[in-house]
């Protein structure tokens, strides 16, 4: 049977397509002001990327924050579970997941089956996440997607020490117009990221292996000052921005 | 649409009539009181209230009034209108709602009575010294501060003479305002009848061992208010007389709190008043029921310490040894106690941006939990008052995490 999960988050729409433990196809959109709509193109472009018709898929599960609005969906997970599905699915061994994603990250841990044992997500506050980083690509006038690449080339990563997103955009600024080099005020960001997400481990437990999820493990620069904050290696997939709607398609077929 | 009308019926619960009418009443004859020559106190609400009954004083709550102004969602304006008057917003949001709301006399019933003295007893936080300070120059009356050390370990011999030389002191604080002595047969009258209402609310709460449940945390959250309010009363005891009457019933009926009860949780701290409805609602519709709390026995967990017969010196050790007033290792040996008893699934913890003491030792506690009993744990970032706090979206995703954590982990021992 092919399955589908669609994982509507507050700034990209991710879809997945999934038939007998082998992935067809994913995709990326943005969500913009409308959940609903983002659902269902994100599934129409999955579904045309794959040369497939809807009534080829069998199952429909949707997760992530925009869950509820993806109507046609059999039924809604959240993404804690989706993630851990995902995850199981692609590397089984993994017993920690890191997911960072626009609005917020989160902490997941996992039992010896794979299964949740506990999670820790972050508090009503957007700082160490991926608005947190877009408010700061702003502020610096340098591409997001160039963020991770320009921070590993810092030595002395610069000290931001504010835990509010705006108050942390201020303190940038003064670093900027205190002559500090981009690179390392990239990487101070970087380093305030990881001091938080490692709390939040702290508090579910490491146990290796790690893995990291959601969007912001495309920034190789996170996910560096993460292993050097955990001092651990962390699992990066290529489908790692996606490991939520795959978790979903995965877990739509044994539905 | 009658059968889910009727069904809502069945699982009312009637006393819950009687118990607004004995609200209303009660708050008119504090209202009233200048008339009819009586003397207001406004107490906290861990305080020793029984002398005030004795004396014939009307005990008022600041708290209870603060779960009321945050039950009808008046809280933000009032802690706005605290935060402009200079108060921080990291002051708890039941003294944000109370000193604004003296001034301008809002909230939900117009503002409480005006007292004619302050009783402070700093078992429940610290916050109340200041508070109550604040309260006693704004009025300008007289003010009394019943300090209990914290039990760490032990209530120790010092802390015991410490506690029961304040009780003489109280008294004469009272009889002092009040110009006229303390009826010493009245006050022994006054602490049987105390007990007999904690004995009696504490049965209410255990009839929640049932399953399935006749009455959820959000019910107790509401019936609390007389055993705060009212303890030493005789009405206390006739109206939980009644509401046990109804949970028995309801348990030889088979009629559960929520429609299907599938998993039994634990909740612990204050309720976040504003959104009782809301949580309940979430809850039902996951077959959770919340069938304890850590908060409404508080005012019944101490009854051990308590000597009927010698109400006024031993109640020393009972206000002193109350949940929020001991250590943490002591606390989680209460919460995994309650979870033996109720057989709950899960743990609910509400961090409380307002209630430092109650929220501090809850990580603590968390990991004890999970350590001991290896039940699945959720942590609900809110305020019990303070709208602002509350994330709707995140929370919603949380509990629902959360119950599916739970019900993989019943499916997989099934």
């Amino acid at each position: 049977m092919i399955t589908a999960g669609i994982d509507i988050g507050s700034i990209t729409a991710k879809a997945a397509l999934v038939e007998n433990g082998k992935i067809l196809g994913t995709k990326v959109t943005f969500t913009g002001y409308n959940a609903e709509a983002a659902g269902r193109k994100v599934y129409e472009d999955v579904l045309a990327d794959s040369g497939l018709e809807a009534s080829a898929v069998g199952k429909i599960v949707s997760t992530g924050y925009g869950r509820n609005s993806v109507k046609f969906a059999d039924r809604t997970f959240t993404e804690i579970m989706a993630h851990a599905a995902g995850a199981n699915f692609l590397k089984p061994e993994v017993r920690t997941i890191i997911d960072i994603g626009g609005q917020d990250s989160k902490a997941i841990a996992l039992d010896e089956r794979g299964k949740v044992k506990n999670f820790v997500m972050n508090d009503k506050c957007a700082a160490g996440t991926g608005r947190f980083l877009e408010v700061m690509a702003r502020a610096l006038e340098v591409d997001l997607d160039e963020f991770g690449a320009m921070s590993l080339q810092s030595g002395t990563p610069s000290k931001i020490s504010s835990l509010c997103t705006v108050f942390a955009e201020s303190e940038v600024i003064s670093l900027i117009a205190r002559g500090e080099q981009r690179f390392d005020i990239i990487a101070g960001i970087h380093e305030s990221i990881a001091a938080r997400i490692s709390s939040m481990i702290a508090r579910v437990g490491l146990t290796e292996p790690v893995m990291i999820t959601g969007g912001v493990a495309r920034n190789a620069g996170v996910v560096a000052a993460l292993e050097g904050k955990l001092g651990v290696k962390i699992a990066v997939l290529p489908s790692a921005q996606v490991n939520g709607a795959i978790g979903a398609a995965i877990l739509a077929s044994s539905l | 649409m009658s059968e889910a009308k009727s069904e809502k019926e069945k699982r009312k619960i009637q006393s819950e009539k009687k118990m607004r009418d004995i609200m209303t009443a009660y708050y008119i004859d504090a209202k009233t009181a200048r008339q009819n020559n009586k003397k207001v106190a406004w107490i906290t609400s861990g305080g020793p209230v029984e002398p005030l009954i004795a004396m014939d004083i009307i005990p008022v709550y600041p708290e209870n009034h603060g779960a009321m102004i945050g039950a009808s969602k008046m809280g933000v304006d009032l802690c706005e209108k605290a935060e402009a008057m200079g108060y921080s917003n990291d002051l708890c949001s039941y003294a944000r709602s109370d000193i604004s709301c003296a001034t301008v006399n809002g909230g939900p019933i117009g503002g409480l009575p005006e007292p004619d003295m302050l009783v402070c007893c700093n078992n429940i936080c610290g916050t109340v010294l200041k508070w109550y300070e604040v309260q006693a120059r704004y009025f300008n009356i007289p003010l009394f501060i019943f300090d209990t050390p914290f039990c760490h370990t032990e209530y120790t011999k010092e802390a015991k003479r410490y506690v029961e030389r304040q009780i003489g002191e109280y008294v004469a604080f009272l009889e002092g305002v009040c110009g006229r002595k303390m009826d010493q047969d009245r006050m022994k009258d006054v602490g049987r009848i105390s007990f007999e209402g904690q004995k009696l609310w504490q049965e209410v709460l255990d009839t929640a061992v049932n399953k399935p449940s006749p009455m959820t945390a959000f019910d107790a959250f509401f019936h609390l208010a007389l055993i705060v309010t009212l303890r030493g009363t005789q009405q206390t005891i006739d109206y939980y007389q009644g509401l046990l009457a109804e949970m028995k019933d309801r348990i030889r009926d088979g009629i559960g709190a929520i429609a299907q009860e599938k998993y039994r949780l634990l909740w612990d701290n204050l309720p976040i008043w504003y959104r009782m409805k809301w949580l309940s609602k979430k809850f039902a519709e996951h077959d959770a029921c919340l069938v304890a709390d850590t908060y409404t026995s508080a005012w019944c967990g101490a009854m051990k310490y308590i000597d009927e017969n010698k109400f006024l010196d031993s109640m020393a050790e009972a206000y002193s040894r109350i949940y929020l007033n001991i250590g943490v290792d002591e606390m989680a040996r209460m919460v995994i106690a309650m979870i033996d008893k109720y057989q709950v699934d899960g743990f609910v913890l509400h961090s409380n941006r307002s209630c430092k003491p109650y929220s501090l030792g809850q990580f603590d506690i968390q990991r004890i939990v999970e350590k001991e009993r290896n039940i699945p744990c959720l942590m609900i970032e809110a305020d019990m008052v303070d709208e602002r706090s509350f994330s709707e979206s995140q929370i919603s995703t949380r509990i629902d995490a959360f119950m599916e954590i739970i019900k993989d982990r019943k499916k997989g021992r099934a």
